[in-house]
């Protein structure tokens, strides 16, 4: 796990901008730093060991010397690979991932992507085609940014490499940020940052003299709506999912290091944890966030569990004043502006893992999207349910169900419940009927966009930039199945992967690893019929059934709790950050030219006020505060020091 | 009195659901739930408007969107409180 930058084009200086680039991500590689120059190409890597602790340097070459290759991320099924390459006759000289991808390169040529097992974002430099390969995992755990500058080609892991590029600056991109403020995430390939890009998930990109392409590799597929399912037998279902659920965390316990897991008190995390725990020889040491407000701590069950699994635990706390302390640090890494500061504690839970002098992690992330857990799902389910009598007075009293947390919503009406979630009158064919809600309560955050943002977005509408990029055969798909697409294709790589995942994790110099996401378990539980994983209202109802005899009934019986933090609440008060006022001050605002002054102070002040804001004031101060906070460190708004200077 | 409650509801919300943003249209039948101005906490924080501001009960049984999604439904309902005679 790492990080590397470098470019295509005859650059002048190259090795000095390497060193730039490589130490500007060296939080993601502290071990060891490494350069590769040629007439024109150059690579700069930066290096956590954790496989091939002695001769896994980077960038690692070829034995002729024409195949150099930089790599972000861990190839889990290398061992095999390895065998099968030293079969048919190739001779490795160390015990490192990186060198397998070369052999494979060598033997296959880009189609090499087929058959890793991994997540991944490497640069292949192939000096005989005198091209740069380059490709990302298929879920979009590693990350991989690019841009052009003055006819030569730059790609990094971070966006702070490039920004070390002469000429390149940090400008922030107002589609993008429409699109934060409405699907909370950009669009890859468009960044927060203006002519600035990231190479889209299980793609390759291929960059030669005069030519830049790029295609997808591997896709995100769902069955036929009306097809039959192989899928009858909801046990075998249910232990071959086992199986699979086992092998892909068996193979990411391999490193040469201790791996340690992630154990948030929910079923996802508890599963990892318990799976791994019989597979870690010195024992399993597991990591938690508690938090001072009841309304979001799970340390009980997190020591229930670790008491079950007799693991090694520890937790950091994040208590009132520690989510604004962190927060800058927290923009700095997730280098686009972010509407929930749930990022911010799993910044700290990462710090609390390298301190215990860990590198490396297993999360239950990636569960909820393939075994459909979100909320989100149950939603539109009783959405669709209520839309077939729109006039029921009894329905929608489901939706207090769905979200008991929520304490505006205990008190409603049956009426009013009804018109929150657009049950009965939304169009059952949008094919963002799942997420329609979300995406305008969330859009209503662009109250506060200023009068000039306003005018340059005018006609833009990022839901419907989104539905262009729809697969054709998405029409075709069960409903349940639309909605996870959307989760797992967007959100995830654009929020859940990035912004709380390799972000906050490389922060620190974490590699969190991903179970859930191995893309043979994926394209598994994207074949099985809805109804065995949102069973009823019940969520991942297979997964349960498949893993039960491992988590106590407390954990494999209890209801989705979803992973919140404390938001516009951490920011205000007798103890506010004094970087809090100055960023949301009518100044500070009127010079980033994005938002609405007035608007924002009475915002401001509302949630000073007025703690219990719902859900549109909330995002918005965040996504607020989180943009100008943004503007600050990379474009040197404020006068601070610029990411870019 | 119509015409004073229904400004007087137009202020509290544009000043605590747009902020103050005039340039917003709000036509006093425009739903403001479809129209991203409401959402579940803000429903309780305009009964707790109506309440305060004009010395009425809201029964639970009154907040729907018949009696509060709009300028116009609104002014309504409280002009209607107001006139009703008050009960033991």
């Amino acid at each position: 796990m790492c990080g590397f930058g470098g470019y295509f084009g005859a650059v002048r200086d190259g090795r000095e901008l390497l060193e730039r680039m490589t130490a500007a991500i060296a939080h993601r590689g502290p071990d060891e730093r490494g350069l590769f120059t040629t007439k024109d190409a150059g690579l700069g890597h930066a290096r956590l060991s954790i496989v091939g602790l002695g001769d896994g340097q980077q960038p690692m070459s070829d034995a002729t010397g024409e195949l150099t290759i930089a790599f972000n991320g861990e190839i889990f099924n290398y061992v095999e690979l390895r065998e099968q390459l030293r079969a048919k006759g190739h001779r490795f000289r160390t015990s490192s991932d990186t060198e397998v991808i070369l052999h494979l390169y060598e033997e296959m040529g880009e189609d090499c992507l087929s058959v890793l097992n991994g997540d991944f974002a490497f640069a292949l430099w192939d000096g005989r085609r005198r091209r740069m390969v380059l490709a990302r995992d298929r879920m979009g755990v590693r990350p991989l940014f690019y841009t052009r500058q003055d006819g030569r080609f730059y790609f990094g892991s971070e966006v702070k490499a490039l920004l070390q590029v002469p000429g390149v600056s940090a400008e922030i991109d107002p589609l993008a940020l429409d699109q934060i403020f409405t699907l909370w995430a950009p669009i890859a390939p468009r960044t927060a940052f203006r002519d600035i890009f990231e190479l889209e998930p299980a793609h390759l990109m291929i960059v030669q003299e005069g030519s830049v392409s790029t295609r997808p590799y591997w896709s995100l597929d769902y069955p036929d709506r009306d097809a039959p399912s192989r899928h009858t037998d909801e046990r075998a279902a249910a232990e071959e999912l086992r199986a699979l659920l086992t092998e892909a965390t068996r193979i990411r316990m391999r490193a040469d290091v201790p791996v340690g897991s992630y154990l948030s008190g929910g079923l996802d995390s508890s599963i990892t944890s318990a799976l791994a725990a019989g597979m870690a020889p010195g024992g399993l040491r597991t990591f938690s966030v508690t938090f001072d407000s009841a309304e979001h701590d799970e340390s009980a069950f997190q020591m229930e569990m670790a008491r079950a699994l007799g693991t090694q635990h520890s937790s950091v706390a994040c208590g009132e004043g520690d989510i604004a302390a962190v927060f800058p640090d927290v923009i700095r890494f997730t280098e686009r502006p972010i509407l929930r500061t749930a990022p911010a504690p799993l910044f700290k839970l990462s710090g609390l893992v390298r301190e215990a002098g860990l590198k490396v992690v297993l999360t239950g992330e990636g569960a909820d999207e393939v075994f459909a857990g979100y909320d989100i799902f149950k939603e539109a389910r009783v959405r669709r349910f209520c839309g077939r009598q729109p006039g029921s007075r009894i329905r929608p009293h489901l939706f207090r169900k769905l979200y008991p947390y929520l304490p505006g919503l205990r008190q409603q009406s049956a009426e009013y419940l009804a018109s929150f979630f657009g049950a009965g009158g939304a169009a059952l064919d949008d094919p963002l009927f799942s997420h329609r809600p979300r995406f305008d309560g969330t859009a209503a955050t662009k109250l506060f966009f200023s009068g000039d943002l306003r005018a340059t977005l005018s006609g833009y509408d990022a839901a419907e930039e989104l539905v262009s990029r729809l697969p054709e055969a998405f029409s075709r798909w069960h409903p349940l199945h639309q909605a996870q697409y959307l989760e797992a294709r967007f959100l995830l790589p654009g929020y859940i992967l990035s912004s709380q995942g390799d972000r906050m994790a490389m922060a620190h110099g974490i590699e969190g690893r991903f179970p859930f996401l191995d893309h043979q378990l994926v394209e598994f539980a994207a074949g099985l019929p809805p109804e065995m994983k949102l069973k009823g209202l019940v969520e991942k109802h297979i997964l349960r059934e498949a893993t039960k005899d491992l988590l106590p009934p407390s954990i494999s019986r209890r209801a989705k709790q979803p992973y919140r933090a404390p938001d516009s609440h951490s920011f205000v008060g007798a103890g506010a950050a004094d970087y809090v006022q100055a960023a949301m001050g009518e100044a500070q605002v009127a010079a980033g030219g994005l938002f609405n002054p007035k608007a924002v102070a009475k915002l401001h002040e509302k949630c000073s006020t007025r703690p219990a804001s719902g859900f549109r004031d909330n995002a918005a101060f965040v996504g607020i505060l989180s943009t100008q906070l943004w503007l600050q460190t990379f474009t040197g708004t404020s006068g601070r020091r610029s990411e870019a200077a | 009195m119509s015409e004073t409650i229904r400004d007087s509801v137009k202020a509290f919300v544009v000043e605590n659901f747009l902020f103050g943003d005039t340039s917003h249209e709000l036509d006093g039948t425009a739903s403001l739930i479809e129209n991203g101005v409401i959402d579940s906490t803000g429903v309780l924080e305009l009964v707790a408007f109506i309440e305060d501001r004009y010395g009425i009960t809201v029964a639970d049984a009154d907040i729907v969107p018949a009696n509060l999604d709009s300028l116009d439904r609104i002014s309504a309902f409280i002009a209607s409180k107001l006139a009703a005679p008050v009960t033991a």
